[in-house]
């Protein structure tokens, strides 16, 4: 995990062919799977393709995938950065749906809905922010792994959520998982019809890029992040608190995804819905680490997932492979990303310590 | 210049040939097909609700020439997590779907807001009430099948066969239409305990117990096989499932092996008691082909219109596949003597003797859902507000 501070080209070029060759085993991987399967797998790539471009909608589904994958993906830069494993990205994206549907709920009979909009995406920050300063305080003050933490609180996000919808937030006589009462359109985030996307959600995208590259390669925190990622015990020693550095690192990243949870709630679904976060954390994980942790290839990264998932759905569709198939693809996945992964960091370390011995 | 007059000269000359032997030239070519799509809350062959609703599809292919189904299964946010109900509708509309259906209650927002999105597409949301509300624009319809009556017979057959006295029902979620259809359930049994089998009415227990959707996803609903288990562990020896899957029939097969004496009725679909047959009461089950065709049939033509469809059961032969809507096919298990009784049953339904939603009732609270001699209108049984008196369970949620 200890990466680059300064992004200078040749490094870019050697991530970006590090992603090339995964993404190459992972194709290999995944056309394994479609031949046992019986599918043609050629086939299978093209409409996954044209299931994505194919037209200017279908895109506009992809981007749509896209910026809760980025947002998340943003966040996770940094506590990667400072070698935590933040798997409770997913539950922090759910927690910003929350806090987002709440402020909405609140502000139903509002006049100004575009404030009402503003100060409920603020709130799913705050929201996410919270259950991410939750585990950051259970690694930091209870000794519990971030994982564990994550996992845990994930759950219990999701428990919360089942609740609410079940309960004090269920449309009247109904208790079905299908979600809170939807909200009136003024309510929706606004989207450019001709487009079919929504400015602030791509401005909202952007500007996080741009603010953890600048965050993380050019700020004392960024660096501070990394040093402590680094080698703990000597950052320690150079005067940094690697407790309060990773609660700062855990507050972003739960900041990202709980406004990529709000996103959700009132840029796509404009409900709250049980499975508001859709695997996005989780997914946003190996986009991460898919990109070398490099913030300029992340969303190149996540692009590419974005497409696998709305293309997927093609299979079913025009194949009729059986629909679990796209899920089992993902799952290959996954499984090829960490093989990668693992052979990658291995290498890497040989390459390390064949210099110094 | 003389180059691009000979090429404009012939290139019109073309279109006047082309023109001239268009109209033969329509009919000798293959017609473009209408195509339809179909959205389906669970797997096309769950045995249930979703096969149900597939196989309706089938019968507008094979009944309304040149239509053609492209459908997409699974569609819920946790077989497919991320993709929308306006996102598949995009999809289906830009590969020719000029009609689409959309088979689940879950799926009411996202149909109406694709709706929105695509004026000259029509839509048929099953089982949902947005042409009642007002909410639906001009090209949403709602269709929905009378399964009161199919519950009713359920209930009977099940009432008829206990030996405990005691039925649980396997319910999804708590809203209007699964009470109305639980309710349903109750009215037949109790019918068939007072008034066939003239036993003491407090004898009768019937107890619903919801998991929280139509089908099982694990963690988030009650898992229904544990349900189910349960009531066979607790005394309860007919198990009626309102659920779209056949975890009833399933379980109450393993019990039948485990060498207890009970029986199941699942729903939903007319093959559902296949692989139970031991204890397969029968089913209740739904037939959408000729809704479909009717609504197909108008879109094509040019008659469509956006109603609220609730198709009954054609009582000449409420298992005709032709004309019915909602059928009963009893299933293996049922006693002979129970069968003919059944008969009667239904007869007296379909001639209207006997209507079961006449008052007095009250509702599970006490409150008078019907004086006395009043019958239901069609409103009321549709938006049924809470349990009936007699049955045990939640009526909304806590």
């Amino acid at each position: 995990m200890t990466q680059i501070s300064h992004a200078t080209p040749e490094k870019f070029i050697r991530y970006t062919r590090e992603a090339l060759l995964t993404l190459l085993i992972v194709f290999a991987f995944t056309t394994l799977i479609l031949l046992l399967a019986g599918a043609p797998p050629f086939a299978a790539y093209i409409h996954i393709f044209r299931g994505s471009f194919g037209s200017w909608i279908k895109f506009t589904h992809v981007i749509k995938a896209w910026i809760p994958l980025t947002l998340c993906a943003c966040g996770l830069l940094y506590t990667f950065r400072i070698n935590l494993w933040n798997i409770g990205v997913e539950g922090q994206m759910m927690m910003g749906a929350v806090f987002t549907t709440a402020v909405l709920r609140w502000g139903l009979e509002s006049q100004v809905p575009f404030v009402v909009m503003g100060s409920s995406l603020g709130a799913g920050i705050i929201g996410g922010g919270i259950w991410a300063l939750l585990a950051g305080y259970l690694k930091t003050k209870g000794g519990v792994n971030e994982i564990f933490a994550g996992l845990g609180l994930n759950f219990v996000a999701q428990g919360l959520i089942l609740w609410l919808i079940f309960g004090p937030w269920k449309r009247p006589g109904v208790a079905s998982m299908s979600g809170t009462e939807i909200f009136p359109i003024d309510l929706w985030l606004p989207y450019l019809a001709i487009l079919r996307l929504s400015p602030v959600a791509l401005m909202l995208v952007a500007a996080a890029v741009v603010i953890t590259a600048l965050m993380l390669q050019y700020t004392r925190i960024g660096l501070n992040l990394k040093a402590i990622g680094s080698n703990r015990e000597a950052a320690f020693l150079f005067g940094l608190k690697p407790d309060r550095h990773m609660l700062i690192a855990m507050v972003f990243a739960g900041g990202f995804a709980g406004v990529a949870g709000g996103l959700q709630v009132t840029g796509v679904y404009h409900r709250l819905i049980p499975a508001i976060s859709s695997n996005y954390g989780y997914l946003a994980l190996l986009v991460v680490m898919l990109s070398s942790y490099n913030v300029w290839l992340a969303p190149f990264v996540a692009f590419f997932f974005a497409c696998l998932n709305v293309g997927g759905i093609q299979l079913p569709m025009m194949l009729e492979l059986d629909s679990s198939l796209s899920g089992v693809i993902q799952g290959a996945l996954v499984l090829a990303t960490l093989a990668v992964h693992a052979w990658r960091s291995r290498f890497r370390r040989a390459e390390i310590f064949g210099k110094y011995d | 210049m003389l180059k691009k007059l000979l090429i404009s000269v012939s290139v019109i000359c073309l279109v006047l040939v082309f023109l001239a032997i268009t109209p033969n030239g329509i009919e000798a070519a293959p017609k473009k097909p209408y195509v339809f799509g179909m959205l389906l809350v669970g797997p096309y062959n769950d045995h249930g609700w979703s096969q149900a609703h597939y196989e309706g599809g089938e019968y507008v292919e094979k009944n309304v020439p040149g239509t053609k189904m492209i459908y997409i299964d699974k569609v819920n946010p946790a077989d497919r997590p991320g993709v929308t109900i306006p996102q598949l509708v995009d999809d289906m509309v830009e590969k020719g779907a000029e009609l689409i259906i959309a088979n689940s209650d879950d799926m009411k927002d996202g149909i109406r807001e694709a709706a929105f999105m695509h004026p000259n597409v029509h839509f048929i949301h099953v089982s949902g009430d947005d042409v009642l509300t007002g909410k639906a624009p001009k090209n949403l319809a709602n269709l929905m099948g009378r399964m009161e009556y199919g519950k009713m017979i359920a209930g009977f057959a099940a009432a008829l066969t206990t030996k405990t006295g005691k039925i649980g029902y396997l319910g999804p979620l708590i809203n209007e239409e699964t009470r109305r259809q639980a309710a349903s359930c109750y009215l037949g049994a109790k019918y068939a305990w007072e008034k066939v089998l003239r036993k003491n009415p407090n004898d009768l227990k019937f107890h619903v117990t919801w998991i929280g959707f139509w089908f099982n996803i694990p963690g988030v609903t009650a898992d229904p096989t544990q349900v189910a288990q349960n009531f066979f562990n607790t005394g309860y020896d007919v198990v009626i499932s309102g659920i779209d899957t056949t975890e009833a029939v399933v379980v109450g097969g393993q019990k039948r092996k485990e060498g207890k004496k009970v029986w199941a009725i699942p729903y939903d679909y007319v093959g559902a008691c296949k692989g139970g047959s031991d204890v397969c009461l029968g089913v209740p089950y739904f037939n959408w082909g000729p809704g479909y065709v009717g609504f197909i049939k108008a879109s094509i033509s040019g008659a469509w219109e956006s109603k609220w469809l609730w198709l009954g059961p054609d009582w000449k032969n409420i298992n005709d596949l032709h004309t019915s809507t909602v059928g009963f096919v009893s299933g293996p298990a049922l006693a002979p003597s129970a069968r003919l009784k059944l008969d009667t049953f239904i007869k007296n339904l379909g001639s209207g003797n006997l209507n079961l939603f006449t008052g007095p009732m009250y509702y599970q609270d006490g409150s008078t859902f019907l004086k006395a001699g009043e019958s239901a209108s069609d409103n009321q049984v549709w938006y049924m507000k809470q349990l009936l008196k007699g049955m045990t369970g939640q009526s909304s949620a806590k």
